[in-house]
């Protein structure tokens, strides 16, 4: 039998190309975790992304429906395990709302949580930033930027024992004091942090295949940008101004003096000047706070509501009941619903809570900012080369724990 | 109570079966599940509350009431700096009139799709008219709807590897002691 080796030119014109699918993870390095892309590709071009995510769904909001308020608040810190403090203090911000002691925290404690949001916000983009940078193919700011967050883990540590899931900041304040000399450390380190950043922006800033990788990439239309429901350094980057901080000012925010960096072109370029920016911003607020941080308690006055202090357990009958009956049966939190936001490093996270009366939460839903932005994805990608959906993903600032919940 | 909420309260008179507050003083607007859709494009078309974007679909399972679950729907407007929450009620089983389930709303927001995706998945409440319902966060091919109240913590399934037929295997799940639930709760008072 004569075997056909070549189509005729009718065959070929009749022949249907189809386009190629290629499964993308779920355990490649630029995917940032356990993400599984299913992308169909037309020779190099990306021309549908499909996500799927849930690969480390823990079901957080049920197992929080099942433990007491301050039980939960642990979780927080494992969702987004980049910017551990910014979360629990969404939820703490939750639950003070619904025991409506929200105006009563003490002003120290304000001050010593903003020091550490915005030292959680540099631990955060430092790592978006330099992962970002390693996923395009510049390896070494990544290893600068490591040591870095190494001492800031180090700050982490010395107040709460936790180099990352700290659950520093509770319902009514913060667990415990700073530790002596703790705030001229934070000094030293913001005096030194910013030539470091100089440092990583002479590497990137002007380098000329970083721009090429990341200029008019993924570019986000304002317009889009609200459609796929985005937010902070996705909306900042196509040009809106627009920080949970100032717009609706938590905590000490509207005291403190920061510039909001905005974007001109949305693409990825700009998101990275502004992450370093904000990185800037950050360093300028805790400035602030080291100056104006008054004395006073760190938690509020009520052993209803936050534990008890230690030194008195052995010489007070009432402290003695306080305690046992914080950590055993927890706090009644009256029936209500709250939805509490704050601009959390990747955009706007928000906790969704709901009491009844009891010891436990009814129901709380947490609004990830990495859930919408990774569906955003198709949008942003859709006619680029496959190589930079893996910028894409790594200008979203994806992290998976936060994604899948 | 903003001004924009009590325009909300006037104009959307007749939708509105219910004022809902929280805890913030944010207000919860409780409607019908028909008036839903035509809310939602009143007001993200007018000038006057001008709605962006949808951020935040939730829900919540009320087990004892008729109208089990709740869905709370936040909108957000950059240009006000103002944020609308819309609540419906949905039985578990809707009937004829009200159609098949929940209209979606990501033909108008495509943030919705995830959203009411995940909403699906873990809670069971269909959405019509969804560009692509799928299971989102729970395993493939994962039966029952776990954030429901009456799923309980520990599931159904475990799975394992299996090494003498080299395959996962589904397992009912088998705990040497029972999940415990205490309940501390001050009986006095």
């Amino acid at each position: 039998m004569e075997i056909k080796l070549y189509k005729s030119l009718w065959e070929r014109h009749l022949m249907k190309i189809k386009n190629f699918t290629l499964n993308f993870g779920p355990q490649h390095p630029a995917a940032h975790g356990v993400l599984r892309l299913v992308l169909e590709l037309d020779g190099e071009i990306v021309v549908n992304v499909d996500p799927h995510i849930g690969l480390l769904h823990r079901g957080t909001e049920k197992l929080i429906e099942h433990k007491n308020y301050l039980q939960a608040l642990p979780y927080f810190d494992r969702l987004d395990y980049v910017s551990m403090m910014a979360q629990e203090h969404c939820y703490s911000l939750a639950v003070e709302q619904l025991l409506g002691i929200i105006d009563l925290i003490p002003l120290r404690a304000r001050y010593i949580r903003v020091i550490f949001l915005e030292l959680t916000r540099i631990l955060n983009h430092l790592l978006a930033v330099t992962t970002h940078a390693m996923d395009v193919g510049a390896l070494t700011p990544f290893l600068w930027a490591f040591e870095e967050r190494e001492k800031l883990m180090e700050f982490y540590e010395r107040v709460s024992g936790a180099r990352m899931h700290a659950a520093y900041i509770r319902p009514g304040g913060i667990s415990q004091d700073i530790p002596l000399g703790f705030l001229d450390d934070v000094y030293l380190f913001i005096n030194q942090f910013s030539y470091r950043l100089n440092e990583i922006e002479e590497l990137l800033s002007g380098n000329r295949i970083w721009k090429y990788r990341l200029a008019d990439i993924g570019v986000v239309d304002l317009d889009i940008g609200f459609n796929y429901g985005f937010s902070g350094v996705l909306l900042r980057g196509s040009g809106l101004e627009w920080d949970l901080r100032k717009n609706i000012s938590y905590e000490i925010y509207d005291i403190v003096d920061f510039k909001v960096p905005v974007g001109l072109n949305g693409d990825c370029y700009d998101r990275f000047l502004i992450r370093v920016e904000e990185m800037r911003q950050s360093l300028f607020i805790i400035y602030q706070c080291l100056n104006n941080i008054p004395g006073g308690l760190i938690k509020i006055d009520d052993y209803k509501y936050v534990g008890v202090n230690r030194n008195l357990l052995k010489y007070d009958m009432e402290a003695l009941i306080h305690h046992f009956k914080f950590y055993s049966e927890g706090f009644v939190v009256p029936t209500g619903h709250v939805y509490t936001s704050v601009e959390a490093p990747k955009g706007e996270f928000g906790v969704f809570l709901v009491s009844d009366n009891t010891n436990k939460p009814y129901r709380c839903h947490i609004k990830a900012p990495g859930f919408l932005h990774l569906q955003g994805l198709h949008e942003m990608s859709v006619g680029h080369l496959m190589a930079d959906v893996v910028t894409i993903i790594g200008t979203q600032d994806i992290v998976f724990g936060e994604v899948d919940r | 109570m903003l001004i924009q909420d009590y325009l909300i309260l006037k104009i959307f008179k007749k939708y509105i079966k219910q004022l809902q507050y929280s805890e913030d003083n944010d207000v919860f607007f409780i409607i019908g599940i028909i008036n839903l859709v035509l809310m939602t494009k009143l007001l993200s078309y007018s000038l006057l509350f001008n709605i962006q974007s949808l951020i935040n679909i939730s829900a919540v399972d009320w087990i004892w009431r008729k109208k089990r679950f709740g869905i709370y729907y936040s909108y957000i407007s950059y240009f006000f700096n103002y944020r609308v929450f819309l609540v419906v009620n949905v039985p578990v089983y809707l009937r004829y009139p009200y159609g098949l389930g929940v209209e979606s709303l990501s033909f108008l927001y495509s943030s919705a799709a995830w959203l009411e995706r995940e909403i699906w998945d873990l809670f069971g409440i269909f959405f019509y008219n969804h560009v692509d319902l799928r299971r989102i966060l729970t395993d493939y091919g994962f039966q029952g709807f776990p954030f429901r109240k009456d799923f309980p913590l520990v599931g159904f399934k475990e799975l394992r590897y299996d090494d003498t037929i080299k395959l996962i295997v589904f397992e009912n799940v088998k705990l040497v002691q029972d999940y415990r639930s205490f309940n501390f709760i001050n009986p006095w008072k």
